[in-house]
């Protein structure tokens, strides 16, 4: 027997200095250094070893404390590194507090065969492929055959539909992390997939058979064969089939005594073991099967075997079909799925046949120590009370016992505690259905799910033209969905509250301007475009003059408003509709859905112009001379440009389309060129003295006019006639989408709620928005009848004081009244009236 | 540089609707997933009757009037929606494979090839071209756009590889 040849490792266990080899999982450099005991039990707190040598461990939990701190990882499958600190783990681990320096990421592979394992099955079945073949495989090492892409250290965890297979690459320890992941999903899409995952070798039950030194026999052989590691030297091999002769003979022949070898076939048993005072084994008890003395034969190693369970797993996850082969005591695949094939060991091919032996008869104790899941520390007994309680499904005792819930899922256990049961419940195996097998075979962690979409790549940040700009004037910003819009831009030493005002007067005194490029823009063409806006919106569109814009609403089927936004008639067949800022993509998806399902023979074509389009409002009685300067070519006298009209001209020397609309009842124009040169004309624009100002504002100044904001004044429960819009429901045209919903008894209570202004009575006082309103001064015992809430609340710079947006049951009967607002520990007066609280006549629109 | 990665600023990009007819600007209609390429435009379908012609700068209303006149039953001017980005190198592929779904290898999606699809979290239009690809994103998605390129683009810089 030869150690691993190569480069030695220093690593730290528990404290300890240890070496190992280039080569070795932590597991193997562990038993090589004569350690055995990982942990002690999470319930019971008794001393755990190696039991296995993959991913079938149930004991071996580690944490990793440096080079960066990662819980609950199996030794068995930690490969050793150079420097790596590590302690047993008993049971939960710690999570770094500390940001992750490693780099992790996922990338996209095709095949057409995938071959999963690269045993001997896996490596036949890629040979045999054709067309582009990829072999993944969890070990290091392996060489993959002429033609065929191999990813090692790479455990597939996941199938899902459509020949979707998700793995783990781990990609060894961070040699570069500022370049190289150091561990990568590969999405893999496989035209066919062949599962070639071998088996795990399943353990007996026996009482005391959980001490350090118990150990599965094929791990044994594997510790001995691939790391060069003699787990013991008096050993005991307790089986129920030939496999476990095969370990001991190879485990003599490296020098070990193997001192008895109980076959259950013959009858023999081990009953019980002794251990010392680090609870390793010492000696095992040997009796006839179903008695209960029996003979101490002392030894430092006892391995176990009672057959293999195909790793159907994956399998199972692809919902193919499992049968129960009385010949393995295991379930195996009933047949392949169409592009699903199992090979190998995973099938039950080559597999020794077995006695079939879950637990061998104990003598009655005290404390029972038979123990099915050593993870979980779930016995015999526990089995049998879950059975004792009724239980029945072995998915019910899963989750009654917790067998099978561990890091491991149940891969030595889970056969155990279905055969106890039906051992317990007199039924066969053959009718029991195994438990649903679920992703991820193997623990993934979060950091490499997450990938690269971490920090600035979590999701999108979507910005416009003019951003830089902004960013560079010191504006602080609000997310609206994906994007990110200036919010108010203060100077220095202002608050915002200081900057709100200021920007405020600007636009209502003076001339101001902010960036409104997100506002949603749909070019509609075609013929048919007037009857089709006439059916999407609730009024009319088709009667539009080529050169006017009007401002519309949206309702869903259910009547309730989805969307609104202004209407530009570009020529007799074509218009420019603009959406909310959120709505863009809904609005356009709306519009395809009509026009693809119900209204194909419409020729309408719709088409985002949302980027194409840089737009920035131009707001304030000044607004008009600052055009006047910026377009010189341009009448922009009331009479040539009037309200609700749109012009080409060129604006700063760029090409723009010019709309004279207002959102916030003052002389406004909006401003429309090229994104590529909005940056250009927003300079342009502030070069002229305007004020640059943000969402905040623009929510101040439309919400003192009541102009709603659709999904913050709304929730998708409210009518045009809820916001006081009934003038904007067409009378006269006989179809439009939400028509007939306006005719339902609930639209017409005269309890909807409604929208309304507030006047808090303090004038100081700003309600937070979300607030409920009640009738009474003190809130009463619950259930409280709840009136509405505050939709929008504002200091208003106009009004010289704070005001709300509300919706309120039978809100406009309610003008005059006063109700109240619970806020905090304190209960608010509020005036309720109109929506419009600034300038009702509109004098201000012209300037 | 092993991937390369270059704007070509100010393009024209019309969107062009069609109903009926065989070609466009004389060249015949691209079949479902693919461009094809003529006299310095390019035409891309995008869908059963919508397809996206490229060309240099400048062109928007030369090529507007054309196929206007050839048939079209709407023609919308969409050249400032998305920045135009060339993506070349021995890596490009590789790149791509990090954020993008789609089958790249040259027997199944060979030049010529034209998808709308996602990178990542931003949906693209990616064509490939004999010398690399073109990728089309909306300008503003284009700062994520450039950050995952950039981030992704790291392991392939051509630094000597360390060993494992």
């Amino acid at each position: 027997m030869t150690r691993l040849s190569g480069v030695p490792l220093k690593f730290t266990f528990d404290g300890r200095e240890l070496t190992g080899y280039l080569g070795d999982t932590l597991a193997s450099a562990l038993l090589a250094n004569g350690i055995h005991q990982v942990a002690t039990s999470i319930k019971y707190g008794r001393p755990r070893g190696i039991v296995a040598a993959g991913v079938e461990d149930s004991n071996a939990l580690v944490q990793i404390d440096a080079p960066f701190p990662e819980p609950m990882l199996s030794a068995t499958t930690v490969e050793l590194y150079d420097g790596l600190e590590a302690r047993g783990l008993r049971g939960r681990g710690r999570l770094a507090t500390e940001p992750d320096p490693a780099r992790y990421d996922a990338k996209h592979a095709h095949c057409d065969v995938l071959v999963i394992g690269a045993g001997p099955a896996g490596l036949a079945a890629a040979r045999a492929a054709s067309g582009r073949v990829l072999l993944v495989d969890d070990q290091p090492d392996g060489e993959a055959p002429e033609g065929v892409r191999f990813l090692s250290r790479t455990t597939a965890f996941g199938i899902y539909d459509d020949g979707f297979v998700l793995a783990l690459e781990r990609r060894g320890e961070p040699v570069a992390p500022e370049r190289l992941s150091r561990q990568r999903i590969r999405r893999i899409r496989a035209k066919r997939i062949v599962i070639a995952t071998g088996a795990h070798e399943r353990p007996i039950v026996f009482p005391d058979n959980d001490r350090p030194g118990i150990m599965l026999a094929g791990a044994a052989r594997t510790y001995l064969n691939r790391y060069g590691v003699l787990a013991g030297s008096r050993v005991v091999v307790f089986t129920t089939n030939d496999s476990a002769l095969d370990a001991a003979s190879e485990l003599a022949g490296a020098g070990a005594e193997i001192v008895r070898i109980v076959d259950a076939r013959e009858g023999y048993g081990v009953i019980g073991t002794d251990g010392g005072a680090d609870g390793h084994i010492t000696a095992a008890h040997i009796a006839r099967l179903g008695e209960m003395q029996g003979e101490r034969v002392e030894c430092d190693l006892l391995l176990v075997s009672g057959g293999w369970n195909p790793a159907v797993h994956l399998f199972s996850q692809a919902r193919g079909k499992l049968r129960y082969a009385p010949e393995l005591g295991a379930y195996v695949p009933d047949g392949d799925l169409p592009t699903v094939s199992v090979v190998g060991a995973a099938a039950g091919e080559g597999l020794p046949e077995t006695k079939v032996l879950w637990q061998v008869p104990a003598p009655k104790s005290e404390v029972d120590t038979r123990f099915v899941d050593q993870q979980r520390d779930a016995t015999v007994s526990d089995v049998l009370r879950a059975t004792g309680a009724g239980l029945r499904s072995l998915e019910h005792i899963k989750r009654y016992t917790t067998i099978g819930t561990a890091h491991d899922q149940g891969k030595t256990s889970g056969m155990l505690a279905a055969g106890i049961t039906a051992e317990a419940l007199g039924a066969d195996l053959a009718t029991q259905r195994p438990t649903t097998f679920r992703p991820p075979y193997t623990p993934v962690a979060f950091a490499a799910l997450a990938g690269r979409h971490r920090g600035d790549l979590h999701d999108p940040v979507r910005v416009t033209t003019i951003h830089p700009w902004h960013v560079e004037h010191g504006a602080e910003f609000e997310n609206v969905g994906q994007w990110k819009r200036p919010r108010y831009y203060p100077r220095p030493g202002e608050t915002m509250h200081d900057a709100v005002l200021r920007e405020c007067r600007a636009a209502r005194n003076g001339v101001a301007l902010m960036d409104g490029s997100t506002l949603g823009k749909i070019d509609v063409q075609g013929p048919d475009a007037g009857w089709f806006l006439d059916m999407l919106y609730t009024n009319m569109m088709s009667n539009l003059k080529v050169g006017r814009i009007r401002y519309g609403v949206m309702c869903g089927v259910d009547g309730m408003v989805l969307d609104d936004g202004t209407v530009i008639r570009v020529a007799e067949d074509r218009f420019l509709v603009t959406t909310t800022t959120g709505n863009a993509a809904k609005v356009l998806d709306w519009m395809e859905e009509w026009l693809q399902t119900e209204w194909p023979h419409l020729s309408v074509f719709a088409t985002s112009v949302t980027e194409h389009w840089a737009t920035i409002p131009l707001v304030g009685p000044k607004s008009r001379e600052v055009l006047g300067r910026l377009a010189p070519g341009l009448d922009v006298s009331n009479d040539a440009f009037g309200f609700m009209t749109w012009q080409d001209a060129e604006v700063a020397g760029i090409p723009a389309r010019v709309c004279r609309i207002s959102f916030s009842g003052e002389l406004a124009y909006e401003i429309n060129v090229r994104s590529w040169h909005g940056i250009a004309l927003w300079q342009s624009i502030v070069a002229e003295g305007a004020t640059p100002y943000g969402t905040e504002t623009m929510h101040v100044l439309r919400a003192e006019k009541g102009y709603p904001i659709i999904g913050q004044d709304t929730d998708g429960t409210v009518t045009p006639q809820d916001l006081g819009m009934s003038w904007v429901v067409s009378k006269k045209k006989a179809d439009f989408l939400g028509k007939r919903s306006f005719a339902r008894a609930e639209n017409n209570r005269p309890d909807r709620k409604q929208l309304v202004g507030l006047l808090p009575v303090d004038p100081s006082v700003l309600l937070p928005e979300g607030s409920q309103l009640i009738e009474s001064e003190v809130v009463p015992e619950p259930p409280v009848r709840m009136l509405g809430h505050v939709t929008s609340s504002y200091h208003s710079a106009a009004l010289g004081r704070t005001f709300a947006l509300a919706l309120v049951r039978s809100g406009r009967e309610r003008i005059g009244e006063t109700l109240y607002v619970p806020a905090g520990d304190r209960v608010v007066p509020v005036t309720v009236t109109g929506s419009v609280l600034f300038d009702e006549e509109g004098a201000r629109r012209d300037g | 540089m092993t991937v390369d990665a270059v704007e070509e600023p100010f393009r024209t990009q019309l969107t062009v609707r069609l109903r009926d007819g065989h070609a466009l600007l004389g060249a015949d209609l691209p079949e479902p997933c693919t461009f094809t390429s003529r006299n310095g435009v390019d035409v891309l379908w995008m869908g059963p009757d919508e397809y996206l012609v490229l060309a240099e700068p400048g062109r928007q209303a030369e090529l507007e009037t054309a196929l206007r006149e050839a048939g079209a039953a709407a023609v919308v001017d969409v050249s400032a929606q998305r920045v135009t980005v060339r993506l070349t190198g021995a890596h490009a592929r590789d790149v791509l494979a990090h954020g993008c779904s789609i089958d790249l290898d040259p027997a199944v999606s060979p030049p010529g090839t034209c998808v709308q699809t996602l990178l990542v979290r931003t949906g693209i239009i990616l064509m490939v071209r004999e010398e690399g690809f073109t990728i089309l994103v909306r300008q503003s998605f284009a700062g994520y756009f450039t950050t995952w390129l950039a981030d992704a683009s790291l392991e392939y810089q051509e630094v000597p590889w360390p060993s494992r």
